[in-house]
């Protein structure tokens, strides 16, 4: 096991050993520990970091180091990433890979700094204008975060899509044991602007959006199939199944071992990439299953959505789904128990 | 027999502008400098939403067609990357003073070596003549249909001087088009921007005024006047405002 490191740090270097040269952004809790580290990191590697005028400015900065083909990353909070979400279409609409980092924190408008999830619809369903999806990936430890960093860069560059990586305010701010990946050597994108015009592009008004429209739906379903990522545990024989995700899904994850240890047939599924969802999790859970359960960290209930829709997708069958949205916070495994008890009692009605 | 100039190649393609506009004329000046300076194989362009998006059509060049008013930060991760490559911003009014304003400034407060070139035409051109932050005192657009009122809407602004007064830049100037020599005037200053990016001198911006037949309701003719005797001597003078060191 390695060093004890802050999250923020850790997700910060992981960035600097995958390749990442290039930082712009602006300040916000609880994210902001990872500028403050890549704005002395990346001048030590040769990189560039710019701390911008904005968010918005930050995300159109990636833009342009992108363009060059450079790998480049922001990072902010579920406010700051609103901002950011004109420059995510763009990013989406030109095929260019970067790296988003959300440290979600509870709330609507300006929020709070408690530790959250509320920002799952729209990291899952593209937050800006058009048509796009990004993938998003979703961390449960520190560990699996530099993990996730990683292999964010290499999806982004692989399919050239934005990938958001996920996570929530308190893993930014808590320390792990953790062993940093190797330092890679870094790359350049070959279809990078070089100034002499090596890859042409379409005139801007000479696209066929009919044509684009069945490249990047053949794309997405490429991601879907082959991207899906996920943790599960006792499904196969479970009359419930939890799902939740990130510090949440961990807390679910121990909630469950107890459970099973006192006798109860119960079953998780911890989704590593919410989009794309992890339908085939799903597919390995009992078909006799009685129902399925959420915990999340918001207050009107959002993974729910995806839960039912995969029921239907895959189970093809009217089991109910069951939401605990614990607005913030990271449930204990204690309140996670209650809210099975509670579902079994007959006191919780399914939202589905 | 007269001799024809040779169309620069990197804008050898149809642009879709309306007659009697500025864009082509001062395009066209670009390209030529870029080709004086044999830089016209090595630059990208960074391009605005408005009339400007029409340059993403005619060139060939490297270019990322930004969102509205982000080229001066889109063009700042270009070039922060690129040091070698010569980045252009290529914006209107409106896309670079209005929505733009916060990117365009803190581009220039950066001194970013990069070269901003603003198309003013004192109205959203593309978007059909509304007012912009250039709009003159009184001029009647699609959003002031009783002329502009300044002491609701604010004064025109003045971008190169602002810069040249305000921020460590390393050139700024305005530039009209509206007679050869102004052209030729508006040339040296297009260059001397150039220059100031190739010896990493700074920042440098060009401001060019522009007719907008269409949206002033006037004829080419009349949309020269306007500029030469409405628009230069009362609010915006043709010149350097901070010319290069040593130069």
């Amino acid at each position: 096991m390695g060093d004890m490191i802050k999250g923020n740090e850790a997700i910060a270097e992981a960035a600097i050993r995958a390749g990442a040269r290039f930082y712009a952004g602006y300040p916000i809790t609880p994210s902001t520990e990872i500028m403050e580290y890549l704005s002395g990191r990346l001048e030590e590697v040769g990189g560039t970091f710019i701390q911008a005028e904005s968010e918005i400015a930050g995300i159109n900065m990636v833009i342009g180091a992108s363009s060059c083909g450079v790998r480049a990353l922001t990072a902010s909070s579920g406010p700051g990433i609103s901002l950011k979400q004109e420059g995510m279409t763009t990013l989406s609409d030109e095929e260019l890979p970067a790296v988003v980092i959300n440290m979600v924190r509870y709330g609507n408008g300006i929020g709070t700094l408690l530790t959250a999830q509320c920002d799952y619809l729209r990291e899952t369903r593209g937050g800006g204008n058009g048509d796009y999806r990004c993938i998003v990936l979703c961390p449960s430890s520190i560990q699996e975060a530099v993990e996730l960093i990683t292999l964010a860069f290499d999806l982004a560059e692989k399919y050239r899509m934005v990938s958001v990586f996920m996570s929530e305010g308190a893993l930014g701010q808590m320390m792990e044991p953790c062993d940093l990946p190797k330092m890679q050597e870094v790359k350049r994108y070959g279809w990078g602007f070089d100034g002499k015009y090596t890859n042409k592009l379409i005139g801007i008004f000479d696209r066929d959006s009919m044509k684009e429209s069945v490249l990047m739906n053949e794309k997405y379903n490429k991601v879907k199939e082959n991207e899906q990522r996920w943790e599960s545990g006792y499904v196969d024989d479970a009359e419930y199944v939890f799902v939740s995700y990130g510090l949440p899904g961990r807390s679910t994850k121990g909630a469950v071992e107890q459970l099973r240890a006192e006798g109860h047939k119960v079953g998780f599924i911890r989704p590593i990439t919410v989009w794309p969802f992890p339908v085939k999790a799903f597919e390995e859970v009992n078909p006799n299953v009685k129902g399925f359960i959420t915990i999340e960290a918001n207050a009107t209930g959002q993974l729910i959505d995806d839960v039912a829709l995969t029921i239907k997708k895959v189970l093809r069958a009217d089991i109910p789904a069951y939401c605990n949205p614990h607005v913030y916070g990271i449930p204990s495994m204690k309140t996670i128990k209650e809210d099975y008890n509670k579902v079994i009692s007959g006191e919780m009605k399914e939202v589905y | 027999m007269a001799k024809a100039k040779k169309v620069p190649e990197s804008i050898d393609r149809l642009m879709g502008f309306c007659p009697g506009c500025g864009h082509g004329v001062v395009i066209r000046l670009i390209a030529e400098c870029l080709e004086e300076l044999g830089q016209d194989k090595n630059v990208i362009f960074g391009i605005g939403v408005g009339c400007s998006s029409l340059l993403g059509g005619g060139l060939e060049t490297d270019r990322r067609h930004c969102s509205h008013g982000r080229a001066g930060a889109v063009c700042t991760g270009m070039k922060r990357v690129n040091p070698d490559n010569i980045v252009i911003a290529y914006q209107g009014d409106g896309d670079a003073y209005s929505i733009g304003l916060a990117e365009t400034t803190a581009a220039a407060y950066r001194n970013e070596n990069i070269t901003v070139f603003i198309v003013n035409n004192t109205n959203y051109g593309m978007t059909g003549g509304q007012m912009s932050h250039t709009t003159m005192p009184g001029q009647i657009t699609t959003t002031s249909p009783h002329g502009r009122n300044c002491d609701v809407t604010g004064y025109p602004i003045r971008f190169p001087e602002l810069v040249a007064s305000q921020f460590n830049v390393a050139y700024s100037a305005r530039g009209s088009i509206t007679s050869p020599a102004q052209i030729n005037n508006a040339k040296k200053y297009i260059k001397n921007a150039l220059e100031a990016q190739i010896n990493h001198e700074g920042y440098s911006v060009v401001e060019l005024l522009s007719g907008c037949p269409t949206n002033w309701g006037m004829s080419a003719m009349e949309a020269k006047t306007r500029i030469d005797e409405d628009l230069t001597p009362s609010y915006y003078p043709v010149g350097e405002f901070k010319a290069r060191e040593g130069k």
